[in-house]
């Protein structure tokens, strides 16, 4: 078991007090259930407490802005997922990179909503929250930058320090603010802040925006024209590295050492000495560290140093040498006494190209699983994560995804979403998605029909019979029997539908009538569900030739009802008395053979081997008996006639 | 097709949208529309409006984002929205009420006008009511207890109640006439029933001979009373006429799971939509150019064909539907799909002249502005 790398948080119960009294709690799927009980800290006990407390650990999933996160990181997730796994990679890996851009253009609107809605708020106490959010998605936003710069792009030496910057420039917007204000006002050579742009934009490597600052000032000293066509001569002619061009690394290199030779020699001459910023300039493009540290404040953090070190000491760093640079970066730039923040050791590790680090650490740090998820699987996609045995036998990707979408089912709508996330995972996910389903609320038919379609598509038939059975026996509670047939025909329940048979008989036998005539009338296919409903159509249909006068076609069902053993034997009775109108009908109905079997039927019924029901005496038996023999010896009578 | 429609995350699954009505006169296209939530533990309506009428003919790619008017809190689910008139919406709730809301114009803002509570019920537990259809002022509801309830709004008491109409649920509404509706419910059968008529009986049944398959929605022809289109769980989209009896005049295969709405387009319909389960949103077009009208063309069904052949060769062919031709395989039947992806299920959609609007249990609303009609 791995130590625990932080203090756990703490969260008071209102009302309790843990020196007077014992706390109970339950585990339930993304909460706690905490109660006060009766015993007391000292020991011996008192009265009780009537509450019930629920604790939960994420909240995120109830904001309405973060909840678009979700839905819009699922409709790239499951597109992931249907990049096909035969293509060659290296036609994946652009593919990979936008959808990592996608990922993050989703949390920078999310994160520009929260911002937009934490200003306009009136609650302090929201607006603290919503600020907590924006700084968690900013820092989110940042480190998955990184690794889709480190990881997915995988940029080699000479592009990876343009990347790095591209990076950086993202995540410091702030200098186009501060240009903006200081060009507008009336004069920006005099702005206070007037030399903290132009070295800003030096820092982040804009050469051609420093220029066009520093043009500002070279017109308010005419004197001093050389010095400044000197500066802005050596700034243009930085050397950039183009990937896109024939240029290899080792051409730039050469050309690149040359131009800071020429600064060098600037400096040696002491060609800015009048101008103490144009020399910090000049000492900032020869990468002079102990200048750059003058101007920590316009650096602000230790990764925008490390990145400006790189571009004017080693523009052509490889990937493997950065994590070098990346820690005496953070020593140079940090307080020594100061202890690193999560931030910074996640970025340090990312440097260090420990993706597993990485992500413990922002498991860790942040309090849902949206973040570690995401990145792993598409980490996972591109093929960067080495097979890492848990204690439970699943991959890493697996186990986030599982916990994320976990979380996710606990939320009364966002169940949906975790459905796609255990589709994509292969180990563990159906079971998962066996045990969740069948716990979602179905308060109205629509709803169960969706899980119950989410159910059918990923052939778990035990949960669809489940499901219908329950939908079958409210709608049999509220005596629906059309909606409990529906039900057990999707479900394929012929129990069930003979249970609702065995309800309409009973209903006939109790009233005389059939109820729901539209529904026993046009059974269709369904009648062939159970025996049970099969006869009940049957024998509706009897009813309906009687009543058209069909009667030689009535009895003729009829009869087959019972030989056929179709009709349970506990109807026969009401078979036999429906017979007799037929039998006492002026004209011959039953044939000889009919006859016969019916009397069969009726002996069959009185020898015992099924008992009369007592509301129909033996009376009526003998009635049918009489009306049978009567019938035969006019059938016998028509024969001798002819 | 799929320029300009963009998703919008709206952070709660829609079950319905319903383009505000536009006085036919007028040639403007739709803006407002409303929506309704489900699966919430607060549900929703909600106004939305897409901006300024574009002056047609600008060739703008950038599509206006519906942008939020007012909303108000919804008892239940929303299991159908439809607008009364200008101001007023009818919304029918999972908890079996029927709901009239008022939309202010002046301080934008929406407020419940009339309450029908526990319209639709059971002896213990709540029924929802799962469709409206309007005439203004006449609201016709349907229900899972079977019911159907006339209702005429700013009168507080029932009008009529047609009790026990049916022993399965009844998914959906639409008027044939002023004074006959038609009911679709769970065990694949349509009933037709008169107003004017006393008694609970309907006055006829329809339903395919095959399975009993559940079907959750219907619309009647903008122009022709006797056909309508319908759709259940099997996907398959059906055009009946109800004058001749228990046969649809085509089957055509449309989606893999549930088609929840189906609409025929009301000014041009020759134009039909429908969404489902399966996350797609199909265009049928039907096209009947040729120079003999289709259903003189022959076909598989051909002495249906005839039996409907009321009018001379050349004679008025507005009264001949292209729908009914029921030969789909002669390639006059166009599909398209109007979403660019694959989402999750597409509950609710609604067409008004260019105008589509659809919502997703993904939490997103679709919007397009240019349907090629």
């Amino acid at each position: 078991m791995e130590e625990v790398d932080v203090e756990p948080t703490t969260t008071p119960i209102p009302g309790f007090d843990s020196n007077q009294k014992h706390l109970g709690f339950v585990w339930g799927p993304g909460d706690i259930l905490v109660y006060e009980t009766i015993y007391k800290a000292s020991g011996g006990s008192a009265g009780g407490c009537p509450f019930v407390h629920e604790v939960r650990k994420d909240e995120d999933i109830y904001s309405p802005i973060l909840r678009k996160l979700f839905n819009e990181s699922h409709h790239i997730f499951v597109g992931l997922q249907r990049i096909r796994e035969d293509l060659p990679s290296k036609n994946k890996k652009p593919q990979f990179v936008s959808i990592s851009k996608n990922y993050r253009s989703v949390i920078r609107a999310c994160m520009e909503e929260l911002q937009q809605v934490a200003v306009s708020t009136q609650d302090a106490a929201m607006a603290t929250q919503y600020g907590n959010q924006v700084s968690i998605l900013l820092a989110v936003e940042l480190i998955w930058n990184l690794c889709e710069v480190l990881f997915i792009d995988a940029a080699p030496a000479g592009s990876l320090v343009l990347h790095l910057l591209d990076w950086v420039r993202l995540h410091k917007a702030d200098v186009d603010e501060k240009a903006r204000e200081v060009l507008a006002s009336e004069s920006p050579a005099e702005h206070q802040a007037y030399w903290d742009v132009v070295i800003s934009y030096v820092l982040q490597g804009r050469m051609d925006e420093a220029r066009q600052v520093l043009v500002k000032q070279a017109a308010l000293q005419p004197a001093a024209r050389v010095m400044f066509k000197l500066l802005d001569n050596l700034l243009m002619k930085m050397p950039i590295f183009n990937p896109g061009e024939t240029q290899t690394l080792t051409e730039f290199d050469v050309k690149w050492r040359h131009w800071r030779e020429e600064v060098d020699h600037c400096l040696q001459d002491q060609s800015f000495a009048s101008n103490r910023h144009l020399e910090d300039i000049c000492k900032i493009l020869v990468g002079d560290e102990d200048v750059l540290l003058e101007y920590k404040e316009l650096l602000s953090t230790w990764y925008h140093f490390l990145v400006t070190r790189l571009l004017f000491s080693h523009p052509t760093v490889k990937p493997t040498e950065l994590h070098y640079y990346a820690q005496s970066s953070m020593h140079m730039f940090l307080d020594t006494r100061s202890v690193p923040e999560p931030l910074d050791s996640i970025l340090l590790a990312a440097f260090e190209f420990d993706i597993h680090q990485v992500i413990k650490d922002c498991s860790i740090a942040l309090n849902n699983w949206w973040f570690v998820g995401h990145l792993t699987d598409l980490l996972d996609h591109c093929k960067l994560l080495q097979s890492h045995n848990l204690h439970f036998g699943s991959n890493l990707r697996e186990f986030l995804l599982l916990e994320y979408a976990s979380g996710l089912f606990t939320h009364h709508s966002l169940w949906q979403l975790a459905v796609d996330y255990f589709d994509h995972c292969p180990e563990f996910g159906r079971v998962y998605l066996e045990l969740q389903i069948e716990r979602v609320p179905l308060d109205t038919e629509r709803k169960a029909l969706k899980v119950i379609r989410i159910c059918e598509q990923r052939q778990m038939t035990e949960q669809v019979r489940s499901i219908c059975k329950i939908m079958a026996k409210k709608a049999l509670r509220n005596n629906r029997l059309g909606s409990a047939l529906s039900w057990s025909i999707r479900a394929k329940d012929a129990a069930f539908a003979t249970l609702i048979s065995e309800r309409f008989l009973q209903d006939y036998c109790a009233k005389g009538t059939f109820s729901d005539l539209d529904l026993i009338d046009n059974l269709g296919p369904a009648m062939l569900l159970s025996d049970r409903l099969t006869f009940l159509g049957k024998y509706r249909e009897f009813h309906r030739l009687y009543g058209e006068k069909r009667f030689s076609d009535a009895a003729k069902l009829l009869l087959s009802l019972m030989t056929a053993k179709i009709a349970p034997h506990s109807f026969w009775m009401t078979l036999l008395t429906d017979a007799l109108p037929l039998l006492e009908q002026k004209e011959v109905i039953f044939s000889a053979d009919q006859t016969h079997e019916l009397m069969f039927c009726l002996e069959e019924l009185t020898s015992g081997k099924s008992v009369p029901t007592p509301d129909k005496p033996m009376q009526v038996l003998a009635t049918v008996h009489t009306a049978l023999r009567a019938s035969l010896a006019r059938v016998k009578q028509l024969f001798t006639l002819h | 097709m799929m320029e300009g429609i963009n998703a919008k995350y709206v952070s709660q699954k829609i079950s319905k949208t319903r383009w505000r009505p536009v006085s036919s006169s007028s040639l403007q296209q739709p803006d407002i529309f409303a929506t309704g939530s489900w699966d919430n533990e607060d549900n929703k309506i909600s106004i939305w409006s897409i901006g300024e009428n574009g002056i047609s003919g600008l060739d703008d790619e950038f599509e206006g984002d519906p942008q939020l008017v007012c909303e108000h809190k919804h008892n239940g689910d929303v299991l159908d929205l439809q607008f009364l008139d200008q101001d007023r919406i009818v919304t029918a709730s999972s908890t079996g009420a029927v709901i009239i809301f008022r939309h202010h114009h002046n301080s934008q803002t929406l407020s419940v006008s009339q309450l029908w509570e526990r319209a639709h019920h059971y002896p213990c537990d709540n029924a929802p009511c799962t469709g409206i259809v309007c005439n203004s002022p006449e609201i016709v509801t349907v229900g899972e207890d079977g019911r159907i309830i006339l209702f005429r709004a700013d009168q507080e008491g029932v009008l009529r109640t047609i009790e026990n109409a049916d022993s399965s649920t009844i998914h959906d509404v639409t008027f044939l006439r002023t004074t006959e509706i038609l009911t679709v419910n769970s065990i694949g059968q349509l009933k037709i029933w008169d107003f004017r008529q006393q008694g609970n009986e309907p006055s006829q049944i329809l339903s395919l001979t095959g399975d009993r398959v559940p079907l959750h929605c219907v619309d009647r022809h903008p122009n022709q009373q006797h056909i309508v289109a319908t759709g259940g769980q099997d996907g398959m989209l059906c055009i009946w006429d109800v004058r001749q009896g228990n046969m649809p005049f085509s089957l055509m295969e449309a989606h893999s799971a549930e088609m929840w709405e189906v609409h025929f387009h009301p000014s041009n319909p020759d134009h039909l939509f429908s969404c489902s389960e399966d996350g797609s949103l199909l265009h049928w077009e039907t096209s009947s150019n040729s120079d003999t009208p289709s259903f003189l063309q022959g076909g598989r069904n051909t002495s249906i064909v005839s039996r409907s052949a009321i009018a001379p060769a050349g004679g008025n062919q507005s009264l001949i539907s292209s729908w009914l031709t029921g030969d789909s395989s002669k390639g006059r039947l166009e599909t398209t799909h109007m979403l660019p992806s694959q989402t999750l299920s597409v509950n609710s959609l609604d067409v008004l002249g260019q105008c589509l609007v659809c919502g997703t249990d993904g939490e997103a609303i679709y919007v397009n502005r240019r349907v090629p009609i």
